[in-house]
């Protein structure tokens, strides 16, 4: 079971959170301009990568806060947790 | 390649089981070959059983990172079934499922498919309707498919708790006569003999690392660990690292990669007469031919390519386990893994054509791809062979998340999404 530090109240385990999936992902700023192709590309596909991730956690049985993570896909090790709108901080030390 | 019969068999015993030779090859890769398959899984292997067998295309290579059959083929629970609610699903579910009945004679190797029943179990008033409407659907489809009430789903397999009393107790169950299960590691080695006696070459322990595109687009090779190998057409079957080879032709991917994991428990006399599944309480069980019980539990909450899954996910499975069927609860459990599974946002396969000319792909068969194996790779070598979609497969594009034609499968692994 990971533990994950919530940005707003500290290191809780997983149980407690529920995974939002990629982070960053924009809604688009004028949706009636899309594409078939863009709106595919908003909805469905996703970076999946096989290394540092950033994604959404919600801390659900918690303060119920959603937050930002950059965690490493094949450690599973999270490198920073942030609040949202805040940016993606740069990847740094051991993976 | 040697024949098996029982005149061989007897033969070899007599000799002291010393004239067996190996059952493939192990080949240097050649400079180029017509079809390329990047992973050695099952599905790779027989998409290119399928191109030498059916469709004559024999200058194939497989290459995969590790050795065959060493990703999800050998960690899944080897469940088999095509009781599916979309028309699409059903035909290329069954269509694997009328392949396995005839596959151990067709490769001449026993993959060991035990069509011994596979039992879904309803616990609330919901399941009840949602797997009856999925009952009909099969039969109007020719599926075979009967209702059991409580008492006939305790005589089909005596060792359920059927006891109103418990937490989630047991209101019947689907049956699916013709499913069952076959020996994972037997698959992927069938077909790998068998494609290697048609020319195939299987290169293992060789990543790719890269795919390479002609000016107009088109791939021409793959750079590997053991240099540069041409290829006039590639199919990617890679399963939990499909995003990370497509990412090599530049196509973004509807996936995203999960550990599920499953777990064995020492062996027992055997007593379990057939596979269960219980989607609602996430507990999927049978007994292999060892005496193990062998288990699913569901997938990690978040992406991973770890290939372990947390301890709570399994712990959670063994709590059903030991509610459902009361006399395992003092069972060991010898060994538990993980395995990364692609997971699709309709929960339905991608097999056909891509953006990039003479590149294939199959994937996103999420938690319950084995039991396609064999009809997955028999429409996928069609797709490849003739650059056009098998009329079983033709549902199952890329661009249906595009034009919005999902088929939004929520019992393709029959577990709450």
């Amino acid at each position: 079971m990971l533990l994950i530090r919530c940005p707003y109240c500290g290191e809780r385990p997983e149980v407690e959170f529920r995974h939002g999936g990629e982070a960053h992902i924009a809604r688009p700023a004028d949706p009636a301009t899309l594409t078939d192709e863009e709106w595919a590309d908003f909805l469905y596909m996703r970076s999946n990568p096989r290394g540092l991730h950033a994604e959404r956690w919600r801390h659900v049985h918690g303060c119920g806060r959603f937050f930002n993570a950059v965690r490493h896909t094949v450690t599973d090790k999270f490198l920073a947790t942030y609040k949202v709108g805040e940016p993606r901080p740069a990847p740094e030390g051991e993976l | 390649m040697q024949k098996f019969s029982a005149l061989s068999l007897v033969r070899r015993a007599f000799g002291g089981h010393t004239g067996w030779q190996p059952q493939w090859r192990q080949p240097e890769p050649k400079k180029s070959y017509d079809v390329v398959i990047v992973g050695a899984g099952g599905h790779g292997l027989s998409t290119a059983y399928y191109l030498a067998a059916e469709h004559g295309v024999r200058n194939v290579a497989v290459i995969d990172k590790g050795w065959l059959g060493g990703g999800n083929t050998g960690r899944n629970t080897t469940i088999i079934r095509s009781n599916y609610l979309f028309d699409e699903s059903m035909a290329i579910f069954d269509h694997a499922v009328k392949l396995w009945e005839g596959l151990s004679q067709a490769l001449n190797y026993n993959v060991m498919y035990s069509p011994r029943g596979v039992l879904m179990l309803a616990h609330n008033v919901h399941d009840v309707q949602s797997f009856k409407r999925h009952l009909h659907a099969n039969r109007l489809k020719g599926i075979d498919a009967e209702w059991l009430s409580p008492e006939q789903t305790k005589e089909f397999c005596p060792p359920l708790n059927i006891s109103p009393d418990i937490r989630y107790p047991v209101l019947g169950a689907t049956l699916q006569r013709r499913g069952g299960t076959a020996r994972h590691d037997a698959v992927a080695w069938g077909f790998a003999r068998a494609a290697d006696a048609l020319g195939v070459d299987i290169i293992q322990n060789c990543a790719v690392t890269g795919i390479r595109r002609g000016p107009d687009g088109a791939v021409i090779g793959v750079e590997t660990e053991k240099g540069y190998i041409g290829a006039r057409k590639i199919g990617v079957v890679a399963a939990g690292n499909t995003s990370v080879v497509m990412a090599m032709a530049g196509v973004r991917m509807p996936l995203e990669s999960y550990p599920l994991q499953a777990l064995v428990s020492e062996p027992v006399k055997a007593d379990f007469p057939c596979v269960v599944m219980s989607n609602t309480i996430h507990a999927y069980i049978s007994q292999s031919d060892k005496g193990e019980m062998v288990i699913g539990a569901g997938t990690d909450a978040y992406t991973s390519y770890s290939q372990t899954g947390g301890l709570h996910i399994a712990t959670h499975t063994l709590d059903a386990i030991c509610e459902l069927v009361p006399m395992y609860r003092r069972l060991r459990m010898l060994r538990n893994w993980g395995g990364i599974v692609d997971v699709t946002p309709d929960r339905s396969p991608i097999i056909g054509t891509t953006p990039v000319p003479g590149l294939f792909v199959n994937c996103g068969w999420g938690t319950g791809g084995f039991k396609a194996t064999p009809g997955s790779g028999n429409v996928f070598a069609h797709t490849i062979a003739t650059g056009a979609p098998h009329a079983i497969n033709a549902g199952f594009t890329l661009n249906r998340f595009r034009d919005g034609l999902l088929i939004d499968e929520a019992a393709a692994a029959a577990v709450a999404h």
